[in-house]
């Protein structure tokens, strides 16, 4: 229990009439791991920051921090700092007073200031620019400084609102490199927001993916990928191929008019069901060796694989990545393994897969390499 | 091509500059060479340095100072609360609604407000202070000055505060600022700028008030903008009413230069309403 440093209880964010932001959200996030809330814009994530910042309160429900009810605490007595999408650095100020400001905020002594305020000018690489103006700095710049005044109040858990999407690609990759990095030298809890399911992926130990104020799936990167609980899942992270089906029976699947054998299971017996297939785990063979037969529409040189696309005789599309070789207007086969196939209960939520999973594993199934909560 | 239509439309307001701010500069400074006579004379100069127009001088700057002073004192609650209110613009006009009503029809109804017999007394009677001299007092001329000047105020200081981004206020929340450390550190050194304009937009025009030292204070407070008017209306003086002027021309350009925005980092841009 002394794990958990933040905790929602049934929390619901409404402002005025509007539709609610957040729906009834309860979870916990433990100490020291990297948490990122993904979602499209107005799907919740940044409001979830917000509360944990204490900018906002909940309308509805509690929030814990270390097992301490703050959800009326404002922020400027919560031990949580915020990195802000925009940086909000303070324009008045130079590198070094915007690093200190929320030192001298706590009236700590001059020597005191100055050391930590070096320490962290030290730790995010900004040593020689403490007497700079903030405007005049570099993109990555601003962002190094925000991180450095952020921690240097020493929080337990920082928060990040899209630090890195005024970047460009470059800077991007390599500040995801330094947040990952700098999050496990510190060992304190990183709640990082973004809309760019790759940063996702590529940075958390523990990903959240929201939807209209409610959390579809929480899980590890690998966990999210290969085992998305929904089509909206499926879709938002990765290319997906996505095609309508029916559940014959435990690890039996029925799509495209013929059956394949899958290792999921716990479904109604012939019951409607989607089916999920990554367009890496299609192999390109010929005809007679696929387990579906396409002709190839288009396809696009991706650099380390060509992205191909395909079209059925039924009219379904398939995105396949491959590195072979093929020309439009050729037939080919597409290969995949049983365990390529993921089958998706349609509209089903993360509390009604784990229950699904749950008794499905008891029940003596194959077991689906996920991890049940 | 650009540049030359660029010139044709700066034509109309090329012409208002000279003949309505370049030609009258240059004829008060050839005023204010000449003596009552008409003969030329450097003595309006030499006179302005005695200590006649010496504390009239002084006291128009005391009493700008002041106005202004008082102006930023009511104005920057003002404004913050206006930025604070949920129909911020609906609010900003009710505020700035009074300056577009006529100087000298507000200067009349405040003689009606503050006469012997008028509402305020009446006011201070009932409750026992009163009635009491408003009219013609040092307070009534501050009071009703401050009331014209307040607008000026709000308007640049409220800008400067609505240019502040959120975010901002929330990053010092979040590093434990409380509302008035945050007021204090962030708040006020953002609006600095907004400030500076405010006190310019006031300053310089009380500096040659001239109206309601008359209507309110009775020509009891004699600035130079009163002694202006009384040496080109009453005394015919206009070589000396000149003098003054020119002298006035050189404060404001002085103070225009002085505050002018090089301040720190920070650069407001001015939006009216």
């Amino acid at each position: 229990m002394d794990d958990i440093i933040v905790r929602f209880e049934n929390v619901t964010k409404q402002y005025d009439n509007d539709p609610p932001v957040l729906t009834d959200i309860s979870f916990e996030l433990e100490r020291g791991k990297f948490y990122t809330l993904l979602g499209p814009s107005g799907c919740g994530k940044t409001t979830i920051l917000r509360l944990i910042a204490g900018f906002t309160e909940p309308t509805m429900g509690k929030i814990y921090l270390s097992g301490q009810d703050v959800s009326s605490v404002p922020a400027s007595k919560r031990q949580v700092n915020t990195v802000f999408q925009d940086y909000a650095l303070f324009p008045h100020l130079n590198v070094y007073e915007n690093v200190a400001f929320g030192l001298r905020v706590k009236r700590m002594d001059r020597p005191t200031i100055d050391a930590k305020v070096r320490e962290a000018l030290r730790f995010v690489n900004l040593i020689g620019l403490e007497n700079r103006g903030v405007a005049g700095l570099s993109g990555g710049q601003q962002q190094r400084v925000a991180i450095a005044r952020a921690l240097v109040n020493e929080p337990q858990v920082l928060l990040l609102d899209e630090p890195l999407s005024a970047l460009d690609l470059k800077l991007r990759a390599e500040m995801q490199y330094e947040l990952r990095e700098l999050q496990q030298r510190l060992g304190i809890t990183f709640v990082f927001v973004t809309h760019d399911q790759e940063e996702a992926l590529a940075l958390s130990d523990e990903v959240f993916v929201l939807n209209n104020g409610v959390i579809q799936q929480r899980g590890t990167p690998i966990d999210i990928y290969d085992e998305p609980v929904n089509r909206f899942v499926a879709d938002f992270i990765g290319e997906s191929n996505i095609v309508p089906a029916v559940m014959v029976a435990d690890g039996l699947v029925e799509f495209l008019g013929r059956r394949f054998e899958c290792v999921d299971g716990g479904f109604r017996p012939d019951e409607p069901a989607e089916v999920v297939i990554r367009p890496e785990d299609l192999e390109v063979t010929t005809v007679e060796q696929g387990k579906v037969q396409v002709r190839v529409d288009s396809l696009l040189f991706r650099g380390v694989h060509y992205e191909i696309c395909c079209y059925d005789d039924d009219g379904n599309e398939w995105l396949v990545h491959s590195t072979k070789r093929v020309k439009v207007g050729d037939r080919i086969g597409l290969y995949f393994d049983p365990d390529d196939i993921h089958v998706m209960r349609i509209g089903e939520t993360e509390a009604e897969f784990d229950r699904r999973l749950e008794s499905y594993a008891t029940q003596g199934g194959v077991a689906d390499g996920v991890q049940i909560a | 091509m650009e540049s030359r239509s660029r010139n044709l439309y700066l034509i109309p307001y090329g012409l208002w500059i000279v003949v309505f701010v370049v030609a009258p500069l240059i004829l008060v400074f050839y005023y204010s060479m000449l003596d009552i006579n008409g003969k030329w004379t450097l003595a309006n100069y030499t006179r302005f340095f005695t200590p006649v127009y010496l504390k009239m001088a002084i006291k128009s700057f005391w009493y700008a100072l002041l106005i202004t002073a008082v102006s930023l004192v009511v104005a920057y609650p003002a404004a913050l609360a206006i930025s604070r209110t949920r129909h911020k613009q609906l609010w900003l006009l009710l505020t700035v609604l009074p300056s577009w009503i006529n100087l000298l029809l507000k200067a009349y109804a405040f003689i009606g407000l503050f006469s012997a017999h008028g509402p305020v007394n009446a006011m201070l009677a009932a409750l026992g202070v009163g009635p009491r001299q408003i009219m013609f007092t040092d307070f009534s001329f501050l009071f009703v000055a401050v009331y014209i000047f307040v607008p000026f105020m709000i308007l640049p200081i409220f800008n400067s505060i609505e240019e502040i981004s959120p975010s901002l206020i929330a990053a010092a929340h979040d590093m434990g600022a409380s509302e008035w450390v945050t007021l204090r550190r962030v708040i006020f050194p953002l609006t600095a700028n907004g400030v500076k304009s405010g006190c310019r937009a006031v300053f310089i025009p009380a500096l040659s008030l001239f109206m309601i030292t008359r209507l309110i204070a009775g020509n009891r407070i004699i600035t130079l903008g009163t002694a202006i008017e009384q040496h080109f209306l009453v005394t015919q003086d206009w070589g000396m009413g000149s003098t003054i002027a020119v002298f006035l021309v050189i404060a404001m350009g002085l103070i225009m230069a002085l505050t002018d925005g090089t301040g720190s980092g920070h650069v407001g841009r001015e939006r009216r309403v």
